[in-house]
């Protein structure tokens, strides 16, 4: 469960400006009752059962990107440009990792030494300054902690998929050295800043002393289980602004652009769901009966979502295809992320199936009426699906309909808060908004900047040959 | 001696080999070919994006055969890649100006 839930004035209001004279009060008195002893957590806290979980999940979550992501990546551009794609989705991954141990880890965790600690964490943990075997991080449960080294490890992971997303909207046509520049700069401006938004939280056992000691949207009360905002939304909104601004490949529209090999893109996406239970169930950040929770609904979601496709598809062309089960698969995966810990299962299904047909409808006939070209469908899978995912977080987590409902860990020890459905769903809202519009204005600022400077695209015989030689000098089959 | 091309559906070279060793063709060349007739292409869809191909796969078999038994591999040919349907394919009938055995340099209908 990545920081998910707030305070319930803030929660009603949408604002945490508004919610502050609300705090004031069982700030007070909480101050009053207990003298604020600093908590300080201590290895005795930590579960094995918890870090041997952990640790698999992150293995699991380094699994999507690679080899899942680029093999489905890869098998859905054309053989001139398969090696290209593998190529940037592994570099991604290690620049991203770098990129994370050096300041991301600091700029998304931690609030001090910075002037916003709302929106955006300092360097104070830079290069992973003062985190060592001996210090922790904190889980949903009042005393239970991980190793810090453990959620630096699992966090990091989430930070090297995130940028790899977005190369599928622009497949086939980017220059690689300005790509990775443009990854670096948007993890550091878009990534980080989200991430912290999202996700950064004192932990249950500090909060009753620093109540807003705490991003900006979690304090909103907005609910992000995995990442549907972070991961999904902020990619795929990335991708199309990187798509319009590059431009559609050459022959878009006018010659056949077919999948070269399905088979990859099958094994990929299968890859992916098995990778994905680490991304979700892990980030309940215990080896308990939320990770479980996730980890059913990660199933089931998916399953509906795959099936939905392949149905319209026999609905609509009597043929079902393997690729559209496949996007089905990953629609589905992207649209339970933000609800996995929440939704019943039950309702899970539905959400899966219901996203899975809203980005049929988004790839098939509305990018197709806008024209734009995203080659791989980033925004119209990742952007889509986690627009709808999040957004149903607010009505599937509601306890009348069998979710989770949200906890106040403002309390000494949490306690579920009061689920207001119209409400939750105006501040997922918010959050979507918040991040698309971020995401949007940073993303079209580099990739402008690059445009006019490195440049983004390659030559006409360069893109004409093909990535893999022209960039790579290499080529995938001889 | 002739050299028969007979382009067929795929998924009947099994069939037509078995007839025409039947009838004592005791060798042929086998490609995998392109091409388009009267059946036209057909039409892949993939996301919404729908390519219509107008090349389709088919196999071509290239027979040499003396004189004698050329007609009856034109004949079951035709009755064997027979499926009714337009896209069943064609078969030409070239002469033949010789035929050489590299292994052991025969040449003629012995070379067959």
């Amino acid at each position: 469960m990545k920081r998910i839930f707030c305070n319930a004035a803030m929660l009603a209001t949408g604002a945490v400006i508004l919610a502050a004279p609300a705090l004031a009060a069982p700030v007070a008195e909480a101050a009053a009752e207990a003298a604020p002893a600093v908590f300080t957590p201590t290895a005795e806290m930590v579960n094995k059962g918890d870090v041997a979980w952990m640790m698999v999940s992150t293995a699991l979550v380094l699994m999507m990107s690679v080899p899942a992501l680029a093999l489905f990546y890869g098998g859905l551009v054309r053989a001139k440009n398969m090696l290209s794609v593998l190529m940037q989705v592994l570099t991604i991954v290690c620049v991203a990792a770098l990129v994370w141990f050096g300041w991301g880890y600091s700029m998304a965790f931690t609030s001090t030494g910075t002037p916003f600690p709302a929106i955006v964490g300092g360097l104070d943990k830079a290069f992973l300054a003062g985190v060592n075997p001996g210090t922790f991080a904190a889980t949903f449960s009042n005393g239970v902690y991980l190793p810090e080294l453990v959620f630096v490890m699992f966090q990091m992971t989430f930070a090297c998929i995130t940028p790899a997303l977005i190369v599928g909207a622009f497949a086939e046509r980017v220059k690689f050295t300005s790509l990775i520049i443009f990854v670096i700069a948007w993890l550091t401006l878009a990534y980080f800043p989200i991430a912290h938004m999202v996700w950064y939280w004192a932990g249950p056992d500090f909060l009753p002393t620093a109540p807003t000691d705490m991003g900006l949207l979690w304090g909103w009360g907005a609910l992000d289980f995995a990442g549907g905002t972070v991961v999904h939304i902020n990619a795929g909104v990335a991708g199309l602004i990187g798509c319009l601004i590059i431009g559609p490949r050459i022959g878009y529209k006018s010659e056949a652009m077919p999948p070269h090999n399905l088979v990859m893109t099958m094994i990929g996406a299968s890859l992916l769901w098995i990778g994905w239970f680490g991304f979700n169930a892990g980030s309940a950040l215990e080896s308990n009966a939320f990770a479980a929770l996730a980890f059913v609904n990660t199933f089931v979601a998916t399953a509906a979502a795959g099936a939905a496709w392949a149905m319209i598809e026999q609905i609509t062309h009597k043929k079902p295809s393997l690729l559209g089960a496949a996007s089905g698969v990953v629609a589905g995966l992207v649209a339970i992320t933000p609800a996995a810990g929440f939704a019943h299962p039950g309702t899970a299904i539905i959400l899966g199936a219901v996203a899975s047909i809203v980005c049929y409808f988004f790839v098939t006939t509305v990018k197709n009426k806008i024209g734009y070209d995203d080659s791989l469908d980033v925004f119209g899978i990742h952007a889509v699906g986690g627009i709808v995912g999040a957004i149903a977080t607010g009505v599937v987590a509601d306890p009348a309909l069998g979710g989770q409902g949200w906890i106040d860990y403002t309390a000494p020890v949490a306690v579920a808060g009061e689920f207001d459905m119209i409400g939750q769903v105006i501040t997922q809202c918010w959050a979507v908004g918040v991040t698309v519009a971020w995401t949007g204005v940073v993303s079209a600022f580099l990739f402008f900047v690059l445009k006019y400077t490195l440049g983004l695209r390659p030559d006409v015989e360069a893109e004409t040959n093909g990535l893999d030689i022209s960039e790579h000098g290499e080529r995938a089959y001889n | 001696m002739k050299f028969i091309i007979a382009i067929i559906k795929p998924f009947k070279l099994d069939t037509v080999r078995e007839a025409l060793s039947g009838i004592g063709i005791a060798g042929m060349t086998v490609t995998e070919v392109k091409g388009f007739g009267r059946q036209k292409g057909q039409t892949e869809i993939y996301r919404g994006a729908e390519y219509s191909t107008n090349m389709l796969p088919k196999v071509k078999l290239e027979i040499a055969a003396s004189d004698d038994i050329a007609a009856q591999v034109v004949e079951t040919i035709q009755a064997t890649a027979n499926t009714g349907a337009i896209g069943d394919g064609k078969i030409f009938v070239l002469d033949l100006a010789s035929a050489t055995r590299i292994r052991t340099g025969e040449s003629g209908e012995t070379a067959l």
